[in-house]
């Protein structure tokens, strides 16, 4: 069985929020209406989203580390989300596992929402249907699109590839090798939701270098910077020489 | 959680149409056992539908709580999984149970279906009333269940949130059926009024149990198990947006600490104390109690919508623990 995720390297997020804005660019646009922007321009603004970046700060001052969060529907194996919804509008497609609202039977009782520990439902306020990140189930598929363009809006923004995307059921998919071999976890594993998205972890990223490694006992150019350089009129070696 | 009030007069108006009808159907049942004297089928009839009238004030006002109310009939598809749905079908059958029942009871022709050993004969409406009764229960729980189903709202998760629903809908109920006897038929005033003090004491019971056990509980989910950061001190400094959003909007009531706690003690005087010193009075006074138990029924009402109120506000949801800090 396949099963679709992202894996979110926080090593590697700087925080950028491209990814973010390149999920309501291209969500915006879709087929199923705008994702509505209320008073964009005015007071209290309020936005529908499925991609929010986030930033925390580990530890105390001076030793503290920041962390940019990516968090969007982490398209749960066990997604609690579904069996609550009373119209089936939220289901999880046997496929690929990708988690969906049915917009057109969403009655927008926001219960999905109440039902989900992570927070990444947002009902739409002019629509009045749940919305949620689709894994951009309309581009992985799009036959319209080059094969290169077939990947979640998000992962195609994010400059620095801190999110990978791929079947994580496939053991050698990039997104299994970095859970396996990167320490990849969930979030709130206590609720027993099995999050397909993983996270990796930060890690320190250290490189020795040894003077050698710069400059060698036998480096020639070291020995040639000890010589006096040539005059410009004097032949060269490629002049007196072959090779 | 933020208070939305659709559900909370959803889950009151119906739970006490509910009561009341399991208040008629327990009067019918022991009037047919001869432990209460015969009523008038205006009595029930007038009974039901109040009782109805209640249910279907609830309903109306659960389709505010919904963005798309035309396809409200959708709701009945997933009842084997949700609790949503089975309340959505459960809810309906009540109300066509209660009219139905008020139906017979007015135009009088209720035939005696089947005898019970003992010579008590079963009529249509008392089989109709048993049924209803029993629906009633089932939609206690179902309604209950919707919130005590989600197990990351600690605060809900507890078989204590189904006794609640059901024993604070019964006293409200029970209160209600005791005031209109006050004005119908006076001879059950004190029968319903000792129920409904019955109930309102268990519901106090239950309800203080599950304060203490929401005081206590302490949050699976922290910081540390949100970001998967093992970290005692993680703090968040930007929610990433600086607007409002769906996601702080409801789930966080908004109200200072002291504003819910006061809440607590109102809904505590309001659905409990008051009610009980008046059933206890109207018990034990002699004359027209009619206004003291209609002030009884409409005080304890009001007290709970403060008790539903203070029950979405003090469930904190997991996910708020995302949403600290805009910046």
């Amino acid at each position: 069985m396949t099963q679709l995720a992202l894996v979110i390297d926080l090593n590697v997020c700087v925080g950028c929020h491209a990814c973010v804005t390149s999920c309501k660019e291209w969500n915006t646009s879709g087929g199923a209406g705008p994702l509505v922007d209320k008073n964009a321009y005015d007071e209290d603004p309020s936005g529908t989203f499925f991609n929010r970046v986030q930033t925390f700060e580990v530890g105390e001052f001076p030793s503290t580390e920041t962390v940019h969060f990516p968090k969007s529907c982490l398209h749960c194996e066990d997604p609690p989300c579904v069996p609550v919804c009373p119209t089936g509008a939220s289901y999880k497609r046997p496929e690929d596992g990708i988690v969906l609202v049915d917009y057109d039977k969403c009655i927008g009782c926001k219960y999905c929402s109440w039902a989900c520990p992570y927070g990444v439902r947002e009902i739409d306020e002019s629509r009045k249907e749940m919305t949620k990140c689709t894994l951009c189930v309309d581009r992985i598929y799009n036959p319209t699109l080059d094969e290169a363009d077939r990947l979640p809006a998000c992962v195609k923004a994010c400059p620095t590839n801190a999110r990978l995307y791929g079947d994580i059921h496939d053991p050698d998919s990039v997104v299994s090798v970095a859970i396996r071999e990167a320490g990849g976890y969930q979030l709130m594993p206590e609720w027993g939701t099995k999050p397909a998205n993983h996270y990796l972890p930060r890690r320190k990223t250290r490189i020795t270098i040894r003077d050698e490694e710069l400059e060698r006992s036998d480096n020639p150019l070291k020995i040639d910077s000890k010589l006096p350089r040539p005059g410009r009129d004097e032949p060269s070696l490629d002049d007196v020489t072959s090779w | 959680m933020h208070p939305a009030f659709s559900v909370i007069f959803l889950t009151t108006l119906i739970g006490a149409g509910q009561g009341l009808f399991i208040a008629l159907a327990i009067v019918e049942f022991y009037a047919a056992l001869r432990l209460l004297p015969e009523h008038a089928s205006h009595y029930y009839a007038a009974g039901s539908a109040i009782s109805l009238a209640l249910l279907a004030l609830g309903l109306f006002a659960s389709f505010f709580h919904l963005g798309h109310p035309e396809r409200a009939w959708r709701a009945a598809a997933m009842w084997r999984t949700s609790w949503l749905s089975r309340e959505v079908i459960v809810l309906p059958v009540m109300m066509g149970i209660a009219f139905l029942y008020g139906v017979v009871h007015l135009i009088g022709i209720n035939p005696v279906l089947f005898s019970l050993p003992g010579n008590v004969a079963v009529p249509l409406t008392l089989l109709l009333g048993i049924i209803g009764a029993l629906v009633a229960v089932v939609l206690y729980v179902t309604t209950a269940m919707i919130y005590a189903c989600l197990r990351f709202l600690q605060e809900w998760h507890s078989p204590l949130t189904v006794a609640n629903y059901t024993l604070l809908g019964l006293a409200s109920g029970f209160t209600l059926a005791a005031a209109q006897a006050a004005f119908m038929a006076v001879e059950l005033v004190h029968f319903l009024a000792v129920g409904a003090v019955i109930f309102t004491v268990l519901g106090f019971l239950s309800r203080t149990a599950s304060l203490i056990r929401n005081a206590r509980l302490k949050a699976k989910s922290t910081l540390q198990t949100a970001t998967g950061i093992k970290h005692p001190t993680i703090v968040q400094k930007s929610q990433g947006f600086m607007g409002g959003s769906f996601n702080t909007r409801e789930f966080f009531h908004g109200m200072s600490e002291m504003f819910v706690r006061s809440v607590k003690w109102i809904f505590l005087v309001g659905v409990f104390l008051i009610p009980t010193v008046l059933l206890l009075t109207a018990i034990f006074m002699r004359g027209d109690v009619s206004t003291v138990l209609a002030s009884a029924f409409v005080i304890q009402y009001l007290g709970l919508v403060a008790e539903r109120w203070f029950f979405f506000a003090q469930a904190r949801h997991p996910q708020n623990l995302y949403y600290q800090s805009v910046a």
